[in-house]
């Protein structure tokens, strides 16, 4: 069978099961564009390459596969750089296809021509220059292997156009086997048992989870391990909804905004069972003083995750889904009698320390941009998929958005790219078309990739975008409030535009809230009509409040500013 | 902890961009290399990298770690861990005086290395051994002017067969 390198490529992601692709037409993919547009792949026309990246981020955390982009090469290229340093620090799958220019001109500085290859080389799990037609289909399989297997990341693969545009006779590349690269799967037992019987003998134990229970799909399996082994709950931002948030044995967030009682059962408790999680400096504040009275048990799948940052007791390599699975029935075995005897004093503190200090505010005249999450919250159940931007937007989200199952929270945990949510919010809403899907954005971020709302619009999407517009850079604003004696360093944006008019310009529909009482209105409005394009709610929020829980930078995680 | 020198011997595959790979690894997590040397093994398609780095246990660790991780790394074996011989090459061209002459040619015939390159004003000198020969032949030979020196960087291999 004659093919060129573009039909290959389509041929073969059909074969892995691709039915969207989200990205942005050049020179360099014209010939994979010609192709693209003879198949059912949809594809979402993006208004930049970042916002490609994201979406399909948003996608594949929504969807639970493996999200595709395809761009063209130099700046199309150049332009996916921050998305997929996102999707790699927060382990998203995705293939990221970007057009190169014909063989015979690379390294002479052609028209568009970058090496996407070395530039992204510390930022993909593993990338690709094809070399040739008749090597395309491999690579992409491998590609895509790589991308969702182990710890999932980004592949990148480079087409030079000649490769894309050569016909070839056709070859089945076959089953993918890679001699340097089998990922640990099963974790070993002996190691298990050691943490069945730390589990039996622990009297303050905690459990902290991570984005690693959300990739390998194990929530139920935590759940089921934590009720039968009666142990408390805290998460990462990038494990919320991993456990359920109103589930009695749930501590909240941990680190830098935690609760109050998850940072101090991390520092009191005397084991620590780490699952899918890789122990950031946004977690661990200190980490001399973390978990100092524990044992520490670390299960993930990434060895370098382990004892790269905090000392561990019993380490375990494997996937988090097999690793409970196998622990659930050695707990079935194990002594649990007078569990919840051993574990009530424990219980008893923490119900202390919720009481001592919960998140709060005080609403008062102005709106507090908490009040219109926990508003959101409740009409919508609880049930909406979020996104968030990054900075005091997402830290309110996460607080006060409680979330129950996995896959409803979707964030740029790692890298905290600033403008993330929109377009992660349109790729949530295409993989999930009958879900609510609300970006909760800052007046700052949402400006990074406001472009997106043309995306948005051109595909119909009910995306709700909820702006809690305080006029500053909040976080860092709050930090120069803090730690800066008050100086405002270039924090301050006294030109916004008008997102009501903004969104009406996009073809979409602008809402604004000014004082406490529209705010429900708004909302109300915003999320129950309006199915068939994006609704921006601004609402104009309290300039100056900040988020606590704050553990300064550094410090150990107990040492919480509360108010 | 202390730092300590480590051997690190790695297959890879024979691809393009894998030497680039590492040495980002290294430079962009701030690791160290001493020395690094690359070549084809009896094996078609795999290359053996052997690299030298000063870190401290847990660091080490987490370099090994972290190399495994890249895909084209096949294995990684840390020879400092067990027995090991090690060998590196260097090449000294030093000045050779006629007064000189006999003396440099005694240390060479001590030394067992070869004259490989005559000049009027210089001998070109090739030295293989551990790092303790070549050091030690180099401060014998400094009195009498070293010009120039182009060194491999170590390779090795376990002594048993693994």
């Amino acid at each position: 069978m004659k093919l060129s390198g573009a039909q290959i490529l389509m041929k073969t992601l059909r074969e892995e099961g691709v039915d969207t692709i989200f990205g942005y037409p050049g020179g360099a993919v014209i010939d994979i564009y010609d192709e693209l547009v003879k198949t059912d792949i949809r594809h979402v026309l993006v208004r930049h390459e970042q916002g490609a990246v994201h979406a399909a981020d948003g996608y594949a955390r929504a969807a639970g596969k493996v999200g595709v982009c395809l761009v063209t090469s130099g700046p199309g290229a150049t332009n996916t750089v921050t998305g997929i340093a996102s999707a790699y620090m927060d382990s998203i799958p995705l293939v990221v296809i970007t057009g190169q220019v014909p063989r015979g001109l690379i390294g002479n500085d052609a028209f568009q021509e970058v090496d996407i290859v070395g530039i992204t080389r510390p930022c993909t799990k593993h990338n690709y220059l094809v070399e040739s037609t008749d090597s395309l289909a491999r690579v992409i399989k491998e590609a895509f292997y790589i991308a969702r297997s182990g710890r999932p990341g980004p592949v990148l693969i480079d087409i030079p156009k000649d490769v894309a545009n050569t016909t070839v006779d056709y070859k089945e590349p076959g089953d993918v086997k890679m001699r340097s690269y089998n990922p640990t799967i099963n974790p070993n037992k002996r190691q298990l048992q050691k943490v069945v019987k730390l589990v039996e003998k622990a009297r303050r134990p905690v459990i902290f989870a991570g984005g690693g229970i959300i990739l390998s799909k194990s929530s139920e399996e935590l759940t089921r391990f934590a009720r039968q082994a009666q142990i408390p709950v805290t998460t990462s931002l990038m494990g919320l909804g991993a456990f359920p948030g109103s589930d009695p044995f749930w501590l909240g967030m941990i680190g830098m905004h935690g609760t109050y009682r998850a940072n101090m059962c991390t520092s009191e408790c005397d084991l620590l069972i780490a699952i899918g999680v890789r122990f950031d400096d946004r977690v661990t504040g200190k980490t001399d003083a973390f978990a100092a009275q524990a044992e520490i048990v670390h299960i993930d799948i990434d060895p370098t995750s382990i004892r790269k940052n905090i000392p561990v007791t019993v380490p375990v390599v494997g996937d988090c889904h097999a690793a409970l699975t196998t622990l659930n029935g050695m707990l079935d075995e194990a002594d649990l009698t007078d569990i919840a005897g051993k574990r009530e004093q424990w219980f008893a503190r923490i119900g202390e320390w919720k009481n001592l200090s919960r998140l709060a505010y005080v609403q008062g005249e102005t709106i507090k941009p908490q009040y219109v999450v926990e508003k959101l919250y409740e009409l919508t159940g609880g049930d909406a998929i979020i996104t968030t931007e990054v900075g005091q937007n997402q830290m309110w989200a996460a607080q006060f958005y409680h979330f129950n199952r996995p896959n409803h929270f979707i964030t740029s945990g790692g890298l905290g790219v600033m403008g993330f949510g929109l377009p992660a919010a349109i790729g949530a809403q295409i993989a999930q078309p009958d879900r609510l899907v609300v970006d909760i954005a800052g007046d700052g971020s949402i400006q990074m990739n406001i472009q997106e709302m043309a995306t948005a619009v051109q595909c119909r999407l009910p995306v709700k975008v909820v702006i809690l517009n305080n006029g500053y850079l909040g976080m860092v604003r709050q930090w120069q409030e803090l730690f800066y004696d008050k100086r405002y360093a270039c924090t301050c944006m006294d030109h916004a535009p008008d997102f009501v008019k903004l969104a009406e310009a996009f073809g979409a529909v602008g809402l604004r809230a000014t004082t406490v009482d529209e705010v429900e209105t708004v909302l109300k409005k915003g999320l129950s009509n309006y199915k068939d394009r994006p609704v921006i709610m601004d609402f104009v929020v309290d300039k100056e409040e900040s988020v606590y829980p704050m553990v300064p930078a550094g410090a150990p995680i107990t040492e919480m500013l509360l108010v | 902890m202390a730092e300590e020198k480590h051997v690190l011997s790695i297959l890879v595959d024979n691809k393009p961009g894998v030497l680039s790979r590492i040495a980002g690894l290294f430079s962009g997590r701030g690791y160290n290399i001493d020395s690094l040397c690359v070549a084809e093994t009896m094996e078609e398609g795999v290359s053996r990298i052997t690299l030298v780095t000063q870190a401290n246990l847990p660091l080490v660790e987490q370099i090994k770690k972290q190399l495994n991780k890249l895909i084209n790394v096949i294995k990684v074996f840390d020879m400092t861990e067990t027995e090991y011989v090690q060998r590196e090459l260097a090449m000294i061209k030093v000045t050779a005086k006629p007064e000189n002459r006999a003396e440099i040619l005694r240390i060479v015939d001590i030394f067992r290395c070869k004259v490989v390159d005559v000049g009027a004003e210089h001998y070109t000198i090739e030295v293989t051994g551990d790092e303790g020969k070549l050091a030690a032949i180099r401060s014998l030979l400094r009195p009498m002017g070293i010009k120039e020196i182009a060194r491999t960087g170590m390779i090795a291999l376990f002594r048993d067969v693994k």
